[in-house]
């Protein structure tokens, strides 16, 4: 491949126009397999497979009332999810990506705009889709095998059994089935919420700074977790986090968003094969990008 | 070693008793009976079959207007809190009624239902109401969103929602609430139990004034009254090590 020619800025697939349609670009990279470096434009390198749309959320605005004023938070925001694409919504702290993240779920309403999942446009929360908050999302009142079994009311108590077990067993919880969330660490709590998550079989998943709250090495272990259970069972991900490093390991595609009103300022594409090289040149050339795109120089 | 620790309150209250009995027997005037003439009261009153009738008869009237007080102020406190609208339209009554003492409502009460145990049940009933109703509407706007959000999202309806994430959600406040509240209608029913009724501890310690100012017998019924209170309180308290509701006591 030809990296000689490039700028320092052309690791990103730069759009002229910040209204254009980045969605349009194909983002199959990753998961179509062979790794594609595109430096150039996307209309230079046409891409055969692109992901059938899981999300499409359209021209999204929000504004909040505070004291009397409004406060635009979403200023007209653009999002496609292909299926099974694991993607990064990364930004600054109260840039407005969980205020996304939860219109996407369906929690609250956007000012103007509309999100679509599957075509179908969304009116609530669906347990088809399920939001992974920080730890504090699982119910203290319940056990471990209580939250698990939670979303799964419908099924009969044999079935309910197998899928908690078969959850336990994938979180590695083994031996805590009957213990209170505030008897387990944070990572353990995570983890406990993650597979509550994945018992319903959801095939979306929204997950806000779901590690922020978890020691460095936890952190790691988990977004290891995280994407070994995502290559098993294929889900499309959406993943909130202010954290840079996070979303290149984790990611297909990067969204940074900009500080309030939160606009989408760039998308990287994160072409790089799991697992991936922390040390490589690619990763580090993406992550520097990204540091420069949201103004940091990467000094401490 | 834990012996000991447990045994230290025994021994205060051995202590306090010995310090009474002479403290009663170096006066001249009469001012207290003796602890030794209290416990001889009880054994009266049990001989005369008063005591375990004053004490069921006070337990009664409590009871009832406890628990038919929790059974409406819960669900109404909890709807309130839910329906904040509603809670906000009529939390100004409530905070008007919430300072008149229940005791207020004596003469009333009489006027309505007469001397009996209507009255004093009423009175109980009064008392609890407005505090749990309170502590229920509080519960609920303390849940936590996320709780509320997550349990939605697994696509529960409005009755599921209340039954299994409400309900535990708040139950360890509503206990808190519960407890503290029936520490209020026993304080009530002794006063209600003066006025209103003719049985129970409160009657008992009215009566034994006025009826010769057996003062042995007054002392007794207060005795009577803060050891039961004292039970009703443990007894509460016993359900806050319920495992799943631990959660809700301890910072961690």
């Amino acid at each position: 491949m030809n990296q000689g020619a490039r700028t320092t800025a052309s690791w990103l697939q730069r759009e002229e126009n910040s209204g254009n349609r980045w969605h349009k670009v194909p983002m199959a990279s990753i998961i179509a397999g062979p790794v594609v470096r595109k430096f150039a434009a996307p209309a230079a390198a046409p891409q055969k497979r692109v992901l059938k749309t899981k999300l499409r959320a359209d021209a999204i605005n929000m504004a909040f009332n505070r004291d009397g004023n409004p406060v635009q938070v979403l200023d007209a925001v653009d999002l496609d999810v292909g299926e099974g694409e694991f993607v990064c919504i990364l930004g600054p702290s109260g840039c407005g990506k969980s205020t996304l993240l939860n219109i996407i779920a369906g929690f609250i309403s956007p000012t103007s705009g509309q999100v679509r999942i599957d075509g179908k446009a969304v009116r609530g929360p669906d347990p088809r889709r399920i939001f992974v908050f920080q730890e504090r999302g699982v119910f203290p009142w319940l056990t471990v095998e209580g939250n698990i079994g939670f979303g799964l009311f419908k099924l009969s108590k044999a079935e309910r059994a197998e899928r908690i077990a078969h959850y336990v067993k994938l979180v590695g919880l083994q031996g805590f089935e009957k213990a209170y969330p505030q008897e387990l660490s944070g990572g353990m709590k995570q983890r406990l919420e993650v597979a509550r998550a994945l018992a319903v079989n959801p095939d979306m998943l929204f997950l806000d700074e779901p590690f922020g709250a978890l020691d460095s090495i936890t952190r790691l272990t988990m977004r290891r977790e995280l994407l070994r259970i995502w290559q098993a069972e294929r889900k499309t991900i959406v993943f909130v986090t202010h954290d840079i490093e996070e979303s290149i390991q984790l990611a297909d595609r990067v969204i940074v968003m900009s500080a309030r009103p939160a606009r989408i300022q760039r998308v990287v594409n994160i072409d790089i094969d799991h697992p991936r090289d922390i040390s490589s040149r690619r990763y580090l050339e993406l992550r520097d990008g990204i540091f420069e795109e949201i103004g940091l120089a990467h000094k401490v | 070693m834990n012996l000991l620790v447990r045994l230290r309150p025994a021994a205060f209250i051995a202590v306090l008793l010995v310090v009474w009995h002479i403290a009663v027997i170096c006066q001249k005037v009469h001012l207290l009976p003796t602890p030794l003439a209290v416990a001889r009261g009880i054994v009266e009153l049990a001989r005369h079959g008063l005591l375990i009738k004053y004490v069921v008869a006070s337990l009664f009237r409590v009871t009832w207007g406890f628990v038919g007080a929790a059974i409406l102020a819960i669900p109404f406190g909890l709807a309130l809190g839910w329906r904040r609208r509603a809670g906000m339209a009529l939390n100004p009554l409530i905070q008007i009624f919430r300072p008149i003492s229940p005791l207020a409502w004596i003469p009333i009460s009489i006027l309505w239902f007469g001397v009996g145990d209507m009255a004093a049940i009423f009175l109980i009933f009064l008392a609890s109401f407005l505090p749990l109703t309170v502590t229920a509407m509080n519960a609920v706007s303390s849940v936590s969103p996320v709780h509320i959000n997550a349990a939605r999202n697994f696509g529960l309806s409005q009755s599921q929602l209340v039954k299994i994430v409400l309900y535990p959600a708040v139950a360890p406040q509503l206990i808190v609430g519960l407890r503290i509240t029936l520490g209020i209608a026993w304080l009530v029913v002794v006063a209600a139990e003066m006025i209103a009724v003719n049985s129970g501890l409160g009657f008992l310690i009215v009566d034994s004034r006025n009826a010769g100012n057996r003062y042995d017998l007054v002392v007794a019924g207060m005795v009577l009254i803060g050891i039961i209170g004292w039970l009703l309180d443990t007894g509460m308290r016993s359900f806050e090590n319920i495992r799943s509701l631990r959660w809700g006591y301890s910072e961690d």
